[in-house]
């Protein structure tokens, strides 16, 4: 049955539930399947090939002993290797972290086993989550499965291309600045951050500790709103977890699919729309906003005048506070260890381990990042940055009183050519000027697929208020009805 | 370097000394600040540890409800305002101990601020500002194996035990205390051994110096009448009261003579040497190590209830101050009095004697006798002597009870102190208990008798005064166990007298 991979989650999960298919079998086809086509996408950095059987055997045994299964029992997750997994390399795409095997599993991955999914392995990200590209991987870039000569975008390239490869149906990733969003908008596959604190972060390696959101990528809305439904909640380990159920994301992703947004205000960014984007992605974009009101949806235009400034405040919040959370890899616990020749100093080994064991990307960034925080520059920086992030959140509150969500491309471009954009960090960076708002004010945003552009992928963003994630599936779930899901050329 | 260090009456002429206290007391929580992990003293090295508290990556923080309400009661029992709304902040630098390589702690929002604790020197009421109290994590303990020094500098290799780490530190730091002149070194003491009674009093923490459990940075400077106050020096390894007060003289002496001799002080880190009770340099801190604090992204502010915060306040115990001047009314002592017994540390162990059924002159004369010479002699504080309070009634009850006398007595305390078990256990095993069975103690006394007829003579003859050389006789047959009175008695009688 090679066409399981072909499956979205929800058909998988009900062929193991009815017993039509085993999980073992589904979890050997994407296993084969990865074995066929990774060599050319590089999604993954690592494969448990034993670890996935055997828990796919564990759901089969369940099933046959007449336990209940959850609805998402059986169906293979990739996971980005961001996220701690017991006994299973973790590398967070870093030379720093290579070998190291984490005694714990972090709450994301927990819940995923409680669940009966099968993790495949990890996947392939810039080192860190620091990037837009997956270029500064330091075991290589991941390609993207439309064209492999193209970025899969980043920081979770490798997550959003096994689904667009049909190695995975499912994935977690994680995003800071656009890390879930713009991959998926890339690789035409869909992409939720989740609100802040409300997925768990704990045993999520920490980039930026306010803006690292876990969540979801899937190939259709209501595959990412089950998986959402099964990683989300309260978790007492996370302080910035928000104690409260997750919002009923998979009911809302259901009632979207009967295509009725009646009633439904949507706002398109006026800063969004104009300059910025390519000709390509505008015309997509309008023409799915078009879509949408079509459906019932009232579309107006919100300026938010602050989201302007949201790529220099989060180029200084987030690369402060990595310098601060990328300090624990010094070669003394765990990981990399340079120079420990029994004459260098502590010191010496320390900086000699972390100038052999980060890349020039997440340098630039503890290198931005203690400048901002230094006696001195602080309030000039770190303080001013922290005061554009509540402008910026003012922004999101008043055009929520006007909107229920706000609708923008999110991307400014489609996929681009490796290696075209790693020279100039700036350019590179542009690539998020669209989703970082959000990470800002920690609201859910979804990138949904809406066309394509010169033959490639181009995503529709939909930014709800906190804790309405539900109103944010409901909306792309409408979408991806009248729009329909990208099929990728085969590889 | 030696120089002559001027007397210290004549310092104490010529400059002003303003001193400050920064004060980290680990808290007694059950678990750690912000894991799971026990907190507990000893334990193999790094067996108390978990992801958290190594700081392994993913690992997040979440704070310890118990170690905030110690620190809020702390606080509020130094007089404090507690922040309705503050912040955990990191403290960032590189050291293997710190599994984080920043430290969590407070900056700029401490949980508690502005307060005063009074102590009372000379009987005189001082009272020292407080600046802030403030919740943190402690650090490992590293080990430096090899070299001279046993720091890092030279060491040939450095072992690192994480199970410190993570555990709830509280820091109190005064105001500047000017104005104290020659008591500076006994304001210091004072502070310190008042701040370690109201600690204790809340029950947050065993406030141990020699195990670490309470640590006291000392700074010093010096002034000319007059001028500008002086550039201070931070005194570190104050691990005793007594070092306390020493390691503020030795430093007001060190910087008098510096400045008499037309140096000036340098700003920085002093390591003091029980040994000696001399500070040697240590770190400069002319370049302030920038520590790039920023509020910690991983915790949400505090906000304690003002409810809450209230309710701690109603429920503060006795201060020991007050309670101590209640306690000196009950037991009638004089001022004088009292002071010794502060300042030998026995207010405590005294009032559990007496709790335990020994009268306050008995419990007194215990703990400020034969057991703070013993504490004197082996340098340790008094509670941690060896004799335990109840003990101390125990044997007390022995003593009313007419099984030890005095001399037995002392000698079953240096059995208790020495670890050999209860007062009771001691004079059993080795055969120490008054002797008054008088069919035991006529052998001796007729062997005494005999020994000695010209003393017998006497008594026969009326002299009963000359019985004593015959008591003393049986005494030291005896080896000092009969009971004395008894064998006066027996002797009378057998001799007609």
């Amino acid at each position: 049955m090679s066409d399981l991979t072909k499956l979205s989650a929800v058909e998988i999960a009900g062929l193991v539930a009815s017993g039509e298919t085993s999980a073992v079998e589904v979890t050997q086809a994407h296993l084969d399947r990865i074995g066929a086509v990774d060599d050319r996408v590089h999604a993954f950095l690592h494969v448990d090939t034993e670890g996935a059987l055997a828990a796919a055997r564990a759901v089969d045994e369940r099933r046959a002993a007449g336990d209940e299964l959850g609805p998402l029992a059986g169906v293979p997750v990739a996971v980005k290797d961001v996220l701690t997994t017991k006994g299973v390399p973790t590398t967070v795409g870093s030379k720093i972290l290579e070998g190291w095997r984490p005694p714990y599993d972090s709450t994301i991955v927990e819940r995923l086993r409680a669940a009966g999914t099968v993790m495949l392995g990890k996947t392939n990200m810039d080192e860190f989550a620091m990037g837009s590209s997956t270029e500064y991987s330091a075991y290589g870039p991941t390609r993207n499965p439309w064209d492999t000569d193209r970025i899969p975008g980043g920081s979770g390239g490798g997550s959003a291309a096994a689904l667009a490869a049909y190695e995975a149906p499912l994935s977690i990733g994680s995003d800071t600045g656009g890390s879930i969003r713009q991959p998926g908008a890339v690789t035409g596959t869909v992409g939720a951050k989740p609100t802040y604190g409300g997925t768990s972060r704990y045993g999520l390696v920490a980039f930026s500790s306010s803006l690292d959101t876990p969540g979801p990528c899937a190939r259709t809305v209501l595959d990412a709103a089950l998986l959402h439904e099964v990683i989300g909640g309260h978790d007492p380990r996370d302080s910035t977890s928000i104690p409260a159920p997750v919002p009923d994301v998979v009911a809302a992703a259901r009632l979207g699919a009967t295509g009725d947004l009646t009633g439904v205000k949507l706002g398109m960014v006026t800063e969004f729309i104009g300059e910025g984007a390519e000709p390509g992605v505008m015309a997509a974009f309008r023409d799915a906003a078009e879509a949408l009101a079509k459906l019932g949806a009232e579309i107006v235009e919100v300026s938010c005048p602050h989201f302007k400034y949201a790529l220099p405040a989060y180029y200084l919040i987030a690369p402060s506070e990595c310098s601060s959370n990328l300090a624990r890899f010094d070669g003394v616990r765990f990981g990399l260890r340079v120079g420990d020749d029994g004459n260098r100093s502590l010191e010496e080994v320390m900086s000699l381990t972390r100038e052999a064991g980060f890349g020039p990307e997440v340098k630039r960034r503890i290198m931005i990042g203690t400048y901002a925080l230094s006696s001195g520059y602080y309030d000039a920086y770190y303080g001013q940055a922290q005061k554009v992030r509540t402008l910026i959140t003012r922004d999101f509150t008043s055009a929520f009183e006007q909107v229920d969500a706000l609708i923008s491309p999110t991307t400014p471009f489609v996929a681009f050519p490796l290696g075209s954009r790693t020279a100039d960090p700036y350019q590179m960076y542009l690539a998020d000027l669209f989703t970082i708002p959000t990470n800002l004010y920690g609201g859910p945003a979804i990138s949904v697929p809406c066309g394509l552009s010169d033959g490639l992928p181009v995503g529709f963003q939909i930014m709800a208020p906190t804790m309405a994630d539900d109103r944010m599936y409901r909306i792309a779930a409408a979408l991806e009805s009248a729009v329909g899901t990208l099929t990728p050329p085969t590889i | 370097m030696t120089t002559t260090l001027p007397a210290y009456d004549e310092v104490v002429a010529r400059f002003e000394p303003v001193i400050g206290l920064e004060t980290h007391v680990e808290l007694g929580t059950n678990t750690k600040m912000w894991c799971g992990c026990p907190t507990d003293f000893g334990g193999e090295p790094n067996t108390r540890v978990c992801p958290v508290c190594l700081g392994l990556p993913g690992s997040l923080p979440v704070a310890n409800k118990a170690a905030i309400e110690a620190t809020i009661r702390i606080g509020l029992a130094l007089n404090c305002s507690i922040a309705e709304w503050c912040r955990f902040a990191r403290k960032n630098y590189f050291y293997p101990d710190m599994p984080k390589n920043f430290q969590i702690s407070q900056y700029d929002e401490p949980l508690c601020f502005d307060g005063y604790l009074d102590v009372e020197v000379n009987g005189e009421l001082v009272r020292i500002g407080i600046e802030r109290v403030h919740l943190e994590e402690d650090t490992g303990k590293t080990l430096h194996v090899g070299g001279a020094t046993g720091r890092i500098h030279g060491a040939t290799e450095s072992l690192v035990d994480y199970n410190r780490a993570g555990i709830p530190l509280v820091e109190i730091v005064t105001k500047p205390i000017p104005g104290t002149g020659a008591l500076a070194p006994e304001v210091a003491r004072a502070y310190v051994a008042e701040l370690r009674d109201v600690i204790r009093s809340l029950g947050v923490s065993d406030v141990r110096m020699e195990e670490g459990s309470l640590r006291c940075d000392v700074n010093t400077s010096l002034n000319r009448p007059g001028e500008e106050w002086g550039t201070r020096t931070e005194t570190k390894n104050v691990n005793s009261l007594r070092s306390v007060e020493r390691a503020v003289r030795s430093e007001m002496l060190r910087q008098a003579s510096v400045l008499e001799a037309g140096g000036r002080i340098t700003q920085e880190t002093r390591h003091f040497h029980e040994d000696t009770g001399d500070t040697t340099s240590g770190r400069s801190k002319e370049t302030a190590t920038d520590y790039r604090y920023f509020p910690e992204p991983d915790l949400v502010p505090l906000a304690p209830d003002t409810a809450w915060v209230a309710e701690l306040k109603a429920a503060l115990p006795e201060l020991p101050r007050l309670r101590r001047k209640r306690i000196q009314q009950e037991w009638g002592l004089s001022d004088l009095d009292m002071q010794s017994v502060v300042n030998a540390g026995a207010v405590e162990l005294i009032e559990a004697t007496v709790a335990a059924g020994t009268t306050p002159a008995a419990a007194r004369k215990w703990w400020l006798g034969e057991l703070s010479r013993r504490a004197n002699e082996t340098g340790v504080e008094l509670a941690d002597v060896g004799a335990t309070p109840a003990q101390v009634a125990e044997l007390q009850g022995l003593v009313d009870a007419g099984k030890l006398n005095d001399k037995l007595a002392r000698t079953v305390l240096e059995g208790v102190v020495a670890g050999e078990g209860s007062p009771t256990e001691i004079m059993t095993n080795r055969n120490l208990e008054v002797v008054s069975d008088t069919g035991a103690l006529t052998a001796a006394v007729d062997e005494a008798i005999a020994a000695n007829p010209d003393v017998a003579d006497k008594i026969r003859s009326g002299k009963v005064a000359a019985a004593g050389a015959l008591v003393g006789a049986v005494m030291k047959t005896t080896r000092g166990q009969a009971d004395a009175k008894t064998v006066r008695e027996l002797i009378l009688a057998r001799l007609g007298a």
